[in-house]
């Protein structure tokens, strides 16, 4: 059954939320609930393949394993404790690396469907028990927290602090029909992007081209709609997956916020695949420059931060497939992250003309062509073959 | 103003490059784009070398250091 496409999953996802809603309007616990539903529906999401079946569900074990060894580690002050906590992180990633590198080979390479959110998820857990930052979650928190099924497939990337704090409070009930509000807002609206909007964006890729009789608007007219496919698609999808979260008591975070009104490219980052990119700067851009910074391991802090963009948006570009498209992707937005930094750093013109109208309007239409071409470059209509 | 409050002023000024900022120490840096990811992570690293007080990149949110009384009551907890 896939997930947020096939009726049948519309229709038990929303007899999991009546049910949550009732508990939770009745101040009732809902995370047992939860747990047991994301389970039935992570079955029901792979019981067509028994073998990713499999391999999901050892996953799961194993990382709960991984956490339960290294939150051991840490408690006990093991003098090993480091260098065993790089070797979990090293295994947790494993699987996704190998499928990554594996499908370039074979497309049936041993994977399932969700295993990079799931990747996400695990490798945040290990850094902060290693930070020191989760002393406490249980493994049936973790477990819940993993298997979430609303964002189980494609996001929105959890937190397990906010999500175990959700999990351990009884909000009352006003509390809570504030947050089955929200949820249902949020639902209707991703369902109007993912099956209005997006649908509309598609019919215009295809048809717009076909009235066109040039090459050049052939190409930026689909450069335009394949973008706006892309928002309207994954913003749709995510903020289903949001609003469901917030029916079963969850607070999934936002991973769209008007990208298109970004006046820079940063900017643009802080609203796009929020998620994601928080994520990245999280646990790969701060942890690199920091990294970087303490050992003075380049010239200035400029330069340390230029490689931090282009190192963490490589990254980003390699976990979407490890094709030329993917690469060129992340490394065309890590670069224009980089130069972009080092304008707002250096530049006096834009230290004095930054807060002006005219130079936001400017740099707004600057941002919009820059994303607009890296969506071209996602989407294979600038190397790969013509579609 | 104590030694702490000084020496943590004068590395956002230093970071941030903004002077004018040591007198608004309510303002939010982060709206005000006085600081961004990148300035945030230096100040931990300068902080760690300054005070030996270590915070890491999630321990906390944005809201929770985000002008620089709250910066300089995040250190003076952890001293």
């Amino acid at each position: 059954m896939d997930f947020y496409v096939e009726p049948a999953f519309f229709v038990l996802s929303g007899g999991i939320a009546l049910v949550g809603a009732l508990l939770g309007l009745f101040e009732r616990r809902q995370a047992t609930f939860g747990l047991v539903a994301s389970l039935a529906m992570l079955g029901l999401l792979f019981f067509r393949s028994v073998p990713a079946l499999v391999y999901a569900a050892l996953y799961l074990a194993f990382s709960l394993g991984l956490y339960r060894w290294v939150l051991g580690l840490f408690e006990r002050h093991d003098p090993r404790a480091v260098t065993l906590y790089r070797v979990a992180l090293g295994l947790q990633i494993a699987p996704l690396a190998l499928y990554k590198v594996g499908v370039l080979f074979t497309p049936d390479f041993p994977g399932f469907l969700g295993i990079s959110y799931i990747t996400f998820k695990a490798v945040q857990a290990l850094i902060e028990v290693r930070d020191g930052l989760i002393h406490d979650m249980s493994l049936t928190e973790y477990l819940y927290f993993l298997s979430f099924f609303p964002t189980f497939t494609s996001g929105p990337i959890l937190r397990s602090r906010a999500f175990v704090d959700n999990v351990r409070e009884q909000p009352s009930r006003d509390v809570y029909l504030g947050r089955l509000y929200r949820g249902l807002g949020w639902f209707v609206l991703g369902a109007l992007y993912k099956f209005v909007f997006s649908a509309l964006a598609q019919w215009a890729l295809w048809f717009v081209p076909s009235v066109l009789d040039s090459p050049v608007l052939d190409w930026l007219a689909k450069a335009l709609f394949f973008g706006l496919d892309l928002f309207f698609d994954f913003a749709g999808y995510s903020d289903m997956a949001m609003g469901l979260g917030l029916v079963l008591g969850i607070e999934v975070p936002r991973n769209f916020h008007m990208p298109f009104a970004a006046t820079d490219i940063k900017e643009f980052w802080d609203r796009w695949h929020i998620t994601l990119s928080t994520w990245l700067r999280d646990f790969v851009f701060m942890r690199f420059t920091r990294f970087a910074l303490a050992r003075k391991l380049f010239a200035n802090r400029q330069v340390t931060a230029c490689v931090g963009f282009v190192l963490n948006m490589a990254l980003m570009g390699v976990w979407h497939g490890i094709t030329l498209d993917y690469i060129v992707y992340g490394l065309y937005h890590g670069l224009l992250l980089a130069g972009w930094h080092y304008f707002q750093q250096t530049s006096k013109f834009y230290k004095a003309q930054r807060k002006q109208r005219w130079f936001k309007i400017v740099s707004w239409a600057f941002t919009m062509v820059a994303v607009f071409f890296g969506f071209a470059l996602f989407g294979g209509y600038v190397f790969g073959p013509a579609r | 103003m104590t030694e702490l409050e000084e020496k943590i002023i004068n590395l956002v000024v230093d970071i941030s490059g903004e002077e004018d900022i040591a007198e608004e120490r309510d303002l939010d840096l982060f709206e005000e784009r006085v600081l961004d990811s990148l300035a945030a992570i230096e100040l931990l690293v300068a902080i760690q070398e300054e005070f030996g007080v270590s915070i890491a990149p999630t321990e906390l949110e944005r809201e929770e250091m985000n002008t620089i009384n709250k910066i300089i009551a995040r250190v003076s907890e952890r001293l």
